[in-house]
């Protein structure tokens, strides 16, 4: 019998993408990922929950739910309202061989806890050699009136910062996947999980083991156009391309951005000469605006078309669902855009 | 200023000094006049354009790094010495060759040329490197802690801030999970009555050590220029620790005796509190006590200087790192290593007894071989 928080897992992990023969099992993205928690968990002792609200009460989004009646309140923790602690904490217990999970309760009040993510975990193992394996999951993105603290997309402040990994998936079969990889990286990974995917999106999940990659997936085959997109976006971006006959528009799922999945996004762009870079998050700095300089600086001449970008305006998330919708990227304003650059 | 009796707020006294030998006060000592032969090396060098960004010294605190250190056991982690606490890698260990390399920002196995001044730690004797945003390293500490209660583990962190430190949101956060979770943490508080220019009067109403009891956990205040006090509260709040029962805040009363750094001339001290501090200058207090105890100061004095020369001349003839180094090793791609092996030549006090002596502080007999 193993003690608890202490039996590291003897395998070594396999990238096993799901294939035909594999149990499959129809869940939400929110159950996808508390299904990657329990199998994480259950696989490897030193994983350990931490956040506000995740214990007992299963989370604010209720993405811990159960967790805390099958591993207990040491493995489940509930936590004061501190992120610089939740974070800081999860970093020393990362040093000392754990592997802890945060969950910050909206991806926007990791702000609060800044320092411990961009100073200390990012920096810590160029610094001193030391590996920081820990996971942040944010709640991030918006669409359903959660307002200016309720609904930011802030992947480019982690991007920004480096040693840190930065993933969104689109798909309950990514979220589980990505998240039980980003669980047994070894450095720290911003987990970005949109809440408006949470109950919305159902998908097959391979049931047991389940790992993805860091890298893009192309959901829709296409010749004349790529959009390419990330996270909740992807299905907006998808919804778009089918407006067009079959075999126009590629849609690629970015899934990580940092690693940014550069070969991916070339490979596409080459092949179809046209490409419109979607994000939810705000315009200046986005993930989008490095995709974008990608294809100008690597891909200038394989273009029939200029780069087209469409993100949300430099303002903050309103919450009235008409401004909302004003700012945010729609499945029309995508199919205009791509119409316009068919058209070119 | 800050003259006044340092045992005044006191509510857990230390209990006594645990059985200190000889042995072992010649190794305080010897640890104490290291940490000073080293940063009056420093400030030459840094003087003489060797060194390149900053350098900062702790002369006249170095009994606090010293004492709280030589208290730890082999496998507790310190999480981090800070400017003003070059005595705990001292005393733990970590190569003086190495500790050169590093500031001089020559390659070395610590930081690679990444990080400068006292921004290093050695894994192998379990010190994790400090941050500039203090006391961000305090709440890792708390976490190493946490970690250790979990896995049901004989271990404290270390942890050492300034009075400055104090006062962010952070400290407030990571004293309420310790009190909380009573975590296995020794918290160092190093009151030395400045934030670089602000004095402490400009900095909090309440002292940290009266702000212990609002986390629920002891605040003791000691003599930070009494090597040995600050050995047996330190050592206290660590056998505290070990029984369950929580951290204690220890606010060690200093005074900084030089600018914040090489480059702050502290023309905004009043030379005469400047005047009455030296007078209780813990290096020189604690060598006329031993030497009245036949200890040899002048010969343990030039042993330090000895090997402190050596390390210097081994480590300007080490070469810069290379130019294309500084890109890799930004992501960790293996399982992460251990934190202390426990071969740290120091569990304090309880060490062999020919553990200490004035060989130890020049960090010879170290080979250096850690990760």
């Amino acid at each position: 019998m193993s003690t608890p928080l202490t039996r590291a897992p003897d395998a070594a992990p396999a990238m096993a993408p799901a294939s035909a023969d594999r149990d499959v099992r129809t869940m939400t993205y929110l159950q996808a990922i508390t299904d990657a928690l329990r199998e994480e968990m259950r696989r490897d002792d030193r994983v350990l929950v931490l956040g506000e609200d995740v214990g007992a009460f299963g989370g604010a989004f209720k993405a811990t739910e159960g967790l805390f009646r099958e591993f207990g309140a040491d493995r489940v923790q509930d936590t004061p309202i501190a992120e610089a602690a939740i974070i800081g904490t999860s970093v020393g217990a990362a040093l000392a061989g754990l592997r802890p999970v945060c969950e910050v309760q909206f991806a926007d009040f990791v702000a609060t806890g800044f320092d411990q993510l961009v100073n200390v975990a990012g920096k810590m193992h160029w610094r001193t050699g030391l590996a920081v394996p820990m996971v942040l999951r944010l709640p991030s993105g918006g669409g359903f009136a959660g307002g200016p603290f309720h609904s930011q997309n802030p992947e480019a402040w982690f991007m920004h910062a480096p040693g840190l990994k930065v993933v969104a998936p689109s798909t309950p079969a990514d979220a589980k996947g990505m998240l039980s990889t980003a669980i047994r990286d070894h450095n720290p990974v911003c987990f970005l999980e949109h809440k408006h995917l949470y109950r919305r999106i159902k998908g097959e999940v391979p049931v047991g083991e389940h790992l993805e990659p860091f890298t893009a997936k192309v959901v829709r085959r296409g010749e004349d156009l790529t959009i390419v997109a990330y996270g909740a976006m992807v299905h907006l971006a998808a919804e778009a391309a089918s407006r067009f006959e079959d075999g126009r528009v590629e849609v690629l799922d970015l899934r990580s951005l940092v690693p940014l999945d550069e070969d991916a996004i070339l490979a596409s762009v080459r092949r179809t000469g046209k490409v419109l870079v979607v994000d939810e998050a705000n315009e200046t700095c986005a993930a989008g605006a490095q995709v974008a300089a990608l294809v100008a600086d690597r891909a200038f001449s394989d273009l029939d078309g200029p780069v087209r970008r469409l993100a949300a305006p430099d303002v903050p998330i309103p919450f009235s669902p008409g401004l909302e919708q004003a700012v945010l990227p729609t499945t029309d304003r995508i199919a205009e855009a791509a119409r316009e650059l068919l058209d070119y | 200023m800050l003259v006044e009796d340092p045992h005044r707020t006191t509510r857990e006294r230390p209990v006594g000094h645990p059985t200190l030998t000889r042995a072992d006060r010649e190794a305080l000592l010897g640890f104490m006049v290291g940490m000073r032969t080293f940063e009056e090396r420093g400030v030459a060098l840094y003087k003489q354009g060797r060194t390149p960004g900053s350098f900062y010294d702790g002369h006249g605190q170095e009994a606090i790094p010293v004492g709280a250190a030589f208290a730890m056991g082999p496998d507790d982690v310190i999480c981090s010495p800070l400017i003003r606490d070059l005595g705990a890698h001292l005393v733990r260990g970590t190569d003086l060759t190495e500790i050169i390399r590093h500031h001089l920002g020559r390659d070395n196995r610590l930081s690679r040329g990444r990080e400068g001044n006292v921004h290093f730690g050695d894994p192998a004797k379990g010190i994790v490197a400090m941050v500039s945003m203090l006391p961000d390293m305090f709440v890792v500490a708390v976490g190493m802690a946490m970690a250790f209660r979990l896995r049901g583990e004989r271990r404290v962190a270390l942890t050492f801030f300034g009075d400055g430190a104090t006062s962010p949101g952070a400290w407030h956060e990571a004293m309420n999970f310790a009190g909380l979770r009573k975590e296995p943490v020794v918290i160092v508080c190093e009151n030395n009555g400045l934030a670089y220019s602000t004095p402490t009067s400009a900095q909090f109403a309440v002292s940290p050590a009266d702000r212990a009891a609002a986390y629920g956990m002891p605040g003791v205040v000691v003599d930070g220029n009494d090597v040995e006090a600050m050995f047996a509260a330190t050592h206290a709040a660590r056998e505290r620790a070990l029984r369950g029962d929580g951290p204690t805040l220890i606010e060690a009363r200093t005074m900084r005796m030089h600018g914040h750094g090489s480059h702050d001339d502290a023309r905004y001290v009043d030379p005469a509190v400047l005047d009455a501090w030296r007078e209780r200058d813990p290096i020189a207090t604690y060598a006329a006590r031993l030497q009245g105890d036949g200890v040899d100061v002048d010969a343990l004095r030039a042993a330090v200087l000895d090997r402190l020369d050596a390390a210097v001349d081994a480590a300007l003839a080490t070469p810069l790192p290379d130019p294309a180094s500084a890109t890799d090793g930004l992501f960790a791609t293996e399982e992460p290593g251990p934190l202390g092996r426990g071969d740290a030549p120091w569990s304090g006090f309880a060490g062999p007894g020919d553990a200490g002596g004035p060989g130890r502080p020049a960090g010879a007999g170290d080979a250096g071989t850690g990760r």
